[in-house]
Formats: structure tokens, sequence, C-alpha cells
């Protein structure tokens, strides 16, 4: 099989500072310039001698914490920034959807965005002539085509822009978190895109926290944890062992604030059913799931939701408060911290776990898809073997077993 | 454990390749080295971007604008009013025996060109951060692109011109044929100087706030309110240095029957290579960090 990507020896430094609110003044720069010390420099490695090659037919994961240089290397492999070292070689064009509606322009109407997105993914125009039909098909807004795009919905938004994404045929398939925005059916549809580019052997990179999709559609993953691979292999397995490995020792996250950052996750936690916070989450009881985020500027909060993985990717709860419209946060007076919890009824099997929040306002999506790796402990009086059954809850069940027709 | 270095198997040499038809290599590495070739065949593969680009700052410029296109011609209309009374009439000041109007119109119109497009390719790289973070696309596709839509204006303030010369009774002689080359240069004029600035507004945005400014002292700079035929002697040459005087001059020579520009003219076009080439090698080396930065 021909090799469709080649990486060799990659390392991407960025200084710090650097990503967060980038330019400077030129004030601040001659200021600097003349007293230039050690101090100031102050780097951070987002990829360290990075290295892999992708058969031209292979669909591969990409998977590790926030921070872990997974979105620097998509962008390094789509050419959108260089590498400090090393080199990246992709055959023919490396298409990247590191995000929905690229370029998309409030103002214009449907059909111009439609024209305008598909020019910056490399579109030609005739070929966006040919199949704009498909298009609009595929998102299902024939109505819709000459409204301004500023008087879409949510919902609306992301179907033109995936139904534009879709149509794009670039020889290697870049893709960053997509799926993890939208309703189920939504993910449901860019899934099954996704495998469709895969069956027609095109080599798609597909980063995700969604795990379960990761082992769906990719057979290869790879984990990358402080800008180096941790491990390479059959996606399974990597997808178990990077869940079993990140659980902490304790169920309890905070992170380092980033006033760049409109909305930000704080902290994480778990509590038991009355909400006190505890260390040893043992299976049976209810679980209180608790983060902590801040919204740095005036925002209205139309939803919160709460997802958990299992180790196997599984998401055994999608919860959303706000789905409906009733309830509204509306954030006047940022920045202003907000605390969300859910309590789960005792339902999870002993194993670990994966949360992850989203913050929804009428026109973004903040995405934190891990805030907290978690175990929750198998009972004392549980069987030995208790870990080895492959269950996705474990509700307590009521037995009745005796001689048929006696009861 | 499967390292990153376990399974890496040798590069393989791209003319190794045989049998189906393959897409060829594209290679992304810390590089030096600026291949002009290479820079414009990728700037070829992706015109279409860059008309599309044009084309959509357009259609965004006249939605929900009442007055729409007539922008095009009121801005310039207003100012040669203003600059007729002040300049024309007040301060007398010569405008090589055409009207005053005709004069300061068809320089301004030039003008108003070069300054809308200037400040637009200015910002070109900074109002598309989304684009330049998100998609690969040859840099210079966005400051090029932004030299086009002030063209529109240009073509529509231009029949006014035509409307103008009829009624102020001003023929052009022969000198008419090399109008599209003056409206080359400006474009000439706003790519050299577009991509340098372009490529410094990324890094610090000081360069939106001072241009408004920069642009009044190059407006003055310039001749369109006055007549370079005030410059004397070997002054001319240094007036050319700025590229402008010999554009506006040509334009006002093809288009209003004006004085032709002298050999400073040579000045101008050295002037506008030189920034050219300087600017595009400065973008070269800063569009390496673009995307990190911007």
């Amino acid at each position: 099989m021909q090799t469709a990507i080649e990486v060799e020896g990659l390392s991407k430094r960025y200084r710090l500072g650097q990503n967060l609110g980038g330019y400077k003044t030129l004030r601040e720069t001659l200021m600097s310039r003349r007293r230039r010390d050690a101090a100031d420099e102050a780097h951070l490695w987002a990829l360290r001698d990075v290295g892999f090659s992708v058969p031209q037919d292979q669909a591969l994961g990409l998977i590790g914490p926030n921070g872990a240089g997974k979105t620097t290397l998509l962008k390094i492999l789509a050419r959108i920034t260089q590498p400090t070292t090393g080199i990246s070689r992709t055959r023919g064009r490396a298409g990247a959807l590191l995000d929905v509606g690229t370029g998309f322009h409030p103002e214009l109407t449907g059909r111009e965005n439609i024209y305008l997105n598909a020019a910056i993914l490399g579109m030609s125009r005739r070929e966006v002539r040919r199949r704009f039909d498909e298009i609009v098909d595929f998102a299902g807004l024939e109505r819709f085509l000459d409204t301004p795009l500023k008087r879409y919905s949510w919902g609306m938004y992301l179907r033109l822009a995936f139904a534009v994404a879709a149509h794009v045929e670039p020889d290697i398939v870049i893709v960053d978190e997509v799926l993890a925005i939208g309703d189920a059916r939504f993910r449901a549809k860019c899934l099954e895109k996704m495998s469709e580019f895969g069956q027609e052997g095109r080599t798609v990179v597909f980063v995700s926290h969604d795990l379960g999709s990761i082992t769906q559609l990719c057979r290869r993953a790879i984990w990358l944890d402080h800008g180096q691979i941790q491990a390479d292999g059959p996606s399974e397995e990597i997808v178990r062992r990077y869940v079993r490995d990140s659980v902490g020792d304790v169920p309890r996250a905070d992170f380092t604030p980033d006033p760049s950052r409109r909305v930000q996750v704080l902290a994480a936690e778990v509590a038991d059913g009355s909400g006190v916070a505890i260390d040893h989450p043992e299976r049976g009881q209810p679980l209180t799931l608790r983060v902590r985020f801040v919204v740095r500027e005036p925002l209205p909060v139309v939803a919160i939701g709460f997802t958990l993985q299992d180790h196997r990717g599984i998401r055994v709860l999608d919860e959303v408060w706000g789905e409906h419209g009733s309830d509204m946060l509306a954030i006047d007076d940022a920045p202003t911290e907000i605390e969300a919890e859910i309590v789960v009824p005792p339902i999870l099997p002993a194993g670990s776990y994966l949360v992850g929040v989203t913050i929804g306002s009428s026109y973004d999506l903040f995405l934190e898809q891990e805030v907290l790796h978690f175990r929750v402990w198998p009972r004392a009086d549980d069987p030995a073997d208790s870990l080895e059954r492959d269950r996705v809850v474990q509700p307590p069940v009521t037995w009745h077993v005796g001689r048929a027709g006696i009861r | 454990m499967t390292t990153s270095s376990a399974d890496r198997s040798a590069a393989i040499p791209p003319s190794a390749e045989r049998g189906r038809k393959l897409p060829g290599w594209v290679e992304n590495r810390a590089s030096d080295r600026f291949r002009p070739g290479a820079l414009v065949r990728d700037l070829w593969s992706y015109r279409e971007l860059g008309v599309v680009l044009a084309i959509s700052t357009l259609r965004v410029r006249y939605k929900q604008a009442a007055f729409g296109v007539a922008w095009a011609v009121l801005q310039p209309l207003l100012a040669v009013i203003l600059f007729s009374i002040v300049f024309g009439r007040l301060a007398g000041l010569p405008s090589d025996g055409i009207p005053y109007p005709v004069f300061n119109y068809a320089a301004m119109i030039i003008w108003l060109y070069v300054s809308l497009g200037v400040t637009a390719a200015a910002q070109s790289l900074v109002e598309n951060r989304d684009l330049i973070t998100k998609v690969y696309f040859p840099r210079p596709v966005a400051p090029l692109s932004a030299a086009f839509p002030g063209l529109v204006d240009f073509a529509i303030a231009f029949v006014v011109l035509v409307g103008i010369l009829v009624a102020y009774d001003v023929t052009p002689d022969w000198a008419v044929v090399l109008t599209p080359a003056w409206v080359a240069a400006a474009m000439l004029v706003v790519v050299s100087v577009g991509f340098p600035l372009a490529a410094l507004n990324v890094r610090y945005r000081d360069v939106r706030l001072a241009l408004p400014l920069a642009m009044q002292l190059w407006l003055f700079a310039s001749p369109v309110v006055y007549s370079s035929s005030l410059v004397e002697g070997g002054w001319k040459y240094v007036y050319a240095l700025n590229p402008m005087s010999t554009v506006l001059d040509g334009f006002r020579w093809s288009v209003a029957d004006g004085p032709a520009p002298g050999p400073e003219a040579l000045v101008s076009a050295a002037v506008v290579i030189v920034v050219l080439v300087a600017g595009l090698f400065y973008f070269a080396r800063a569009e390496r960090s673009f995307a990190d930065v911007v």
C-alpha cells in the first residue's frame, strides 16, 4: 500500500503567550528588544519529535488530553502552520476541517456562502456549480438559500457548513472534533460521511474526544500526550489503555485560568449523592458530577451539557440542561463563575470514565470534551470478577429464580 | 508499547512510485528558502479562491448600504467639490491648464482606489484570521485579492469621469490608449505596499491605527490637489520616489490631456519594483508564523 502521510522528527515550539492573543504592539517589541533576557523567552513544545506514517487507505484516530498537541499536529499536516523542526509530507492536498463553516460570512446568503466556503476548502467554482444541487439537497435548506446567514439557526448553520465540507474531495481528510457538535442526528450523519470517506480509500486523520467514534471509524489510533506519541496501535487497545491510564488519583481536576478564552471550565469533581466531594467513588451509590466554569464576556447561556464516556468510548450519559429553551442563564456582568451539577443514579459499573462538558450560547458552542477522568471502584462485597463483565450500566436489579410454574 | 520511531518507514522518493496515478508529495517543513517559482505556481492553483474572496468582499460591502454603488461616485465627487473650492478657487493652485475639477477628479478616483486598496490589503490577513488559522492557502492570496474590489468602484467613478470630460469639453489625445497601463500601475503600487503592510499588521496592530494618518500624508505628498509641475529641476527625481506622482501624472496625461510624465518616471518604476520584491521577501519570511500569531 502506498504511503499517504509521512511525518519525521516533527516538533513545534510556541512562545508562551503567543497563541493566547498573539499579536502585540510595536512599542512592546521595542521595549522588550532592549532588555531581552532569558526569563522573557518562555517556550512551550506543543509537539516533540513526533514520527509516524499512514498508508493511503487508512483512517487514523488521534486521541489525548487537552493540550497534548493534537490540533497542532493537524495544523502542520494541513500546512496551516510550519513545524519548528522536522518534516511532514502528505501525498496530494490535505483538506482540513478544523471547524465548520470556516469563512462563513453572516451578511451573505446561504447560496453565496456555499460558493465562498467551498472555495476556501479548495473546491473549484466549476466543481461547486456541478455539485451545487447535491450540496443543497444534503443540507435540506432549499427554501433558505437566499436568506442571509445571520438569520439562520445554529442547526441550519451546521447543516449548511457540513453539506459543503462533505462535498469537498481532498486526497487526505483531516477532521478535528467536528463530530462533537450538533445533535445526535447530525453527529450520525457526519460519522456516516466520514466512514464513506474511509471506504472510498481516502486517508483520514481524525481527532476526537469521542472515543467511541474513534474506535468505530479508525482501525488505528495514536495517543498523544505532552506533544509526544504515548502509544500507537489498534484503536480499541489504545482507547482502552488511554482511558485506564489517564485516571488520576482523585476524582477532581482544576484548570489554570486562561483569560483569552471566553468560556472556560475551571474545576470539575465527583461528589456523593448529597454533594460532598469524595475521593473514592464506589459503584452502587448515586454520584454527583460537578463543574465550575467562568464566563468572561456577557453571554446568554442557553445550554449546559454533560457527557460521560466509559472505557470503550461509549457515551453512557449525554444530558443537556435548557435544551428546550425554557431555562436560560443570561450572564450580563461578566466575568461570572457558574456551577452546574448532575446527580447520576447508582447505575455505573466499576471502571474508568471520562466527563465532557459543553456550554452553548445562541451562537457559540464551547466544548470541553475531557474535563475529568475518574474511576468508579467496585464495592467491597462485589465478586472478584465483577470488573471483567462487559456491561454499560449496572443498576440494582432484582432476581427471581425458582422452578417454573411454582410462583 | 509502540513508540514514535518503531514503525517509521524510510522516506519514499517520489520517483519510485509507479502504477496508478497518485497526487504528488506536498511538504511542510521549517524553511528559510523563498522560491518565487513555487509561489507563483501555488498562487495560480488558488486563483479561484482569490476571485471568490474579492467577490464576497464586494457583496458584503454593498449589502444593507442604502446608497449602494452610489458611494463609489459620491466619495470622489464630494472631495472634488471641496478641493475645487479650497485649492482651486481660494488657493488658486495651478492645474496644468486643465479645468481644476477635471484635474482633481481624475487624480482623485485613482487615489481613492489606491487608498482603499492599500487599507484593504493591510487588513486582509487580520480580517481573514479565521481562514489563516483553519485552512491552508498561499497567504499572498489575501492581500492580492484585496486589490480587486476597488476596481469596481473605480470603474463606476470612471464612467462619471467621462461625463465630466464631456461637460468641461476636455478631449484626451492618443495617450488615452495608455489608460489601462496606469490603472495597472496603480494596482502594482497597492500590491507592493500591501504585502509588507499586511504582514506587519499581523504582528503589530499599530499598522491599522497608523494607516489613516499615513494615507492622509501620502495624499498630500502626491499630485492630487496640486500639480507636480510645482516641483522643479532635480527635485523632480526626488519627488518621483513617491511612485504615485508618476501614476497620477500618467493617468491625467492619458485621460485629461495633461503633460506627459518625464524621465523621472523611471525612478518611480524602480521604487515600485524594489518595494514589491522586498515586500514579498518580508512577507514570505513572516508568513511562517501567521497562523501562530494572528
